[in-house]
């Protein structure tokens, strides 16, 4: 399969990779997807206020799964909470010009955001936006 | 040194055509193009001489008589006309088919093809080395069993089961023994009568051979094996296969089955050293890199090794310029990891993180080297930014965890 310079991209340089500390109160923890599948996606982030200030990602999956997962941290940071929540997997899959068996990829990436923000509003008892749950 | 790319460790897949091989077909695409069925002119005579001198080199090699040779399009035909030869022309005696889960496609779609029109099929599994469990085999038998059919090697795990075993078994209860030998012929040596197999299928392109040619060995005595030809024409073939033979694919088929014969001790000697080499080095340099599939049991040049919390695609990706294979669903149509490794057990994030690398007649020691330091690389990279392998540091067992599986 012939894969995007986006995609590349993304894989050869991936933004954002790392960990961070998820008791803190300030960051929100999504882990989607699971081994079975070959895919997992662990996506943070910190929240200043209504704004995401950083975002990391760790995952194991394909090229367009750590592509996807690289992008969407790119997206959010700087963001408002209520804005990141309206990101939508098609986004990810035009921008990394995904092909259709791809596309699940980038519907965990956007799982994985949505799991983050839920995760820290559980931890802020708020949640003005309830997360759709994966089927 | 520097090292040439791309790298071609895929030889399970396809090999190249050796230039020897070559040699021979040449001619027979221009100035000996005649076809081998023309009795009256010198033109057929040539080409049915080198058919037949091919028909006696793929036969040589495995102990077989050249009249027991059916030339093919290749093994998926001959894994078809076997299978479904034997069902149709036995259909009398009996219904029933004993086989493996971990065959290869040709053999599992046909017999799931058997399946819908009348026959049963029994599906022995494989234990964690790859095998097949005899007694299971033993306790298939029914009195309406018709045919066993068992893999010699596995495409995937290069596993090599125990035909001279599975052939008596068989033997003892006049039940035919049909073997997909496809990635063990040429390989490993191969006797028909010492492993009682009564049909076995071989394809020209996996040991350096042109690509579109193959053959049964259909059985001629004791017992003689029949089979109802599943492509009808002028008889070609004494009736089991028609069609205009494919001289100048045969006269390569041959040359590469005689040099495959004649190369086979020095081959395998210098094939194993460097899979030993690539499988030694890749274990004692990357942590919780796992072989797939027992090596009391299996051909030189095939290695499979499972890099734990890597998914196989991202490593393929990584591998720029290298060409191996993955057990991964990424890298699949259908998003199912490798059934051969399921069936034997591997749980999923093994079967996920499987890469096949194929060490060949031109594989280089520099290559296999360059090829480890790569494959080194880029798991340590992969990972680094791998969710599970920084769980599992964390001391977390993964399989205590409640994943959302979507
Ligand atoms: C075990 C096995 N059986 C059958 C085949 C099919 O052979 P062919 O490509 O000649 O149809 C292959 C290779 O693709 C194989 O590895
Ligand atoms: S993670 Fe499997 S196809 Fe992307």
């Amino acid at each position: 399969m012939a894969y995007s310079d986006k995609v590349i991209d993304h894989y050869e340089h991936p933004r954002n990779v790392g960990s961070l500390d998820k008791n803190d109160e300030g960051v929100g923890t999504g882990i989607v997807g699971a081994p079975a599948c070959g895919d997992v996606m662990k996506l943070q982030i910190r929240v200043e206020g209504d704004v995401i200030t950083d975002a990391k990602f760790k995952t194991y999956g394909c090229g367009s799964a750590i592509a996807s997962s690289s992008l969407v941290t790119e997206w959010v940071k700087g963001m408002k909470v209520s804005d990141a929540m309206q990101i939508k997997n098609s986004q990810i899959a035009e921008e990394l010009s995904l092909p259709p068996v791809k596309i699940h990829c980038s519907v965990l990436a956007e799982d994985a955001i949505k799991a983050a923000i839920a995760d820290y509003q559980k931890k802020h008892g708020t949640s003005e936006a309830t997360p759709s749950t994966p089927e | 040194m520097s090292i040439e790319t791309p790298i071609y460790m895929d030889y399970a897949a396809t090999c190249p055509v050796d230039e020897r091989v070559v040699a021979v077909m040449l001619p027979f695409f221009t100035t000996h193009f005649g076809n081998s069925a023309s009795r009256t002119h010198q033109f057929g005579w040539v080409a049915e001489e080198a058919v037949d001198k091919a028909r006696s080199q793929v036969a040589s090699l495995i102990n077989a008589n050249e009249k027991e040779i059916t030339f093919t399009s290749g093994a998926t035909e001959a894994n078809n006309l076997a299978i479904k030869g034997v069902a149709e022309f036995l259909a009398s005696k009996g219904n029933h088919i004993i086989t493996c889960v971990t065959e290869h496609k040709a053999v599992i779609d046909t017999c799931k093809y058997l399946e819908r029109h009348g026959c049963e099929v029994t599906w022995l599994g494989v234990d964690a080395s790859g095998l097949i469990d005899l007694d299971e085999l033993e306790r298939a038998f029914r009195p309406e069993t018709i045919l066993v059919s068992i893999m010699a090697a596995n495409n995937e795990t290069g596993v090599v089961q125990e035909l001279e075993k599975i052939g008596a078994l068989c033997h003892a209860r006049k039940v035919l023994f049909h073997t997909d030998a496809v990635q063990a012929y040429g390989k490993i040596p191969l006797d028909v009568d010492a492993m009682h197999i009564d049909l076995m299928s071989i394809s020209a392109h996996k040991i350096y051979g042109p690509k579109g040619v193959g053959a049964l060995y259909v059985r001629r005595r004791r017992p003689r094996v029949r089979i109802a030809p599943q492509i009808h024409g002028g008889g070609h073939e004494r009736g089991n296969r028609s069609g205009t033979l494919a001289v100048p694919l045969i006269a390569g088929f041959g040359a590469a089955a005689e040099i495959a014969g004649q190369d086979m001790a020095a081959d395998t000697e210098r094939i194993l050293g460097l899979r030993e080499h690539m499988r030694e080095r890749l274990t004692a340099e990357i942590p919780e890199a796992i072989v797939n599939g027992t090596l009391q049991h299996h051909l030189p040049g095939t290695l499979n090794i499972s890099f734990a919390y890597v998914e196989g695609e991202s490593l393929l990706m990584g591998l720029k310029g290298i060409a191996v294979s993955s057990g991964s669903a990424c890298t699949s149509a259908s998003l199912e990891p490798s059934y051969v490794l399921r069936a034997m057990g591997l749980n999923d994030e093994l079967a996920h993180s499987s890469l096949r690398m194929t060490i060949g007649r031109y594989t280089t020691r520099e290559e296999v080297d360059y090829v480890v330091d790569r494959i080194r690389e880029n798991v340590e990279r992969l990972r680094a930014m791998s969710p599970l392998w920084e769980m599992v540091q964390e001391g977390i067992d993964l399989a205590s965890i409640e994943w959302t599986a979507h």
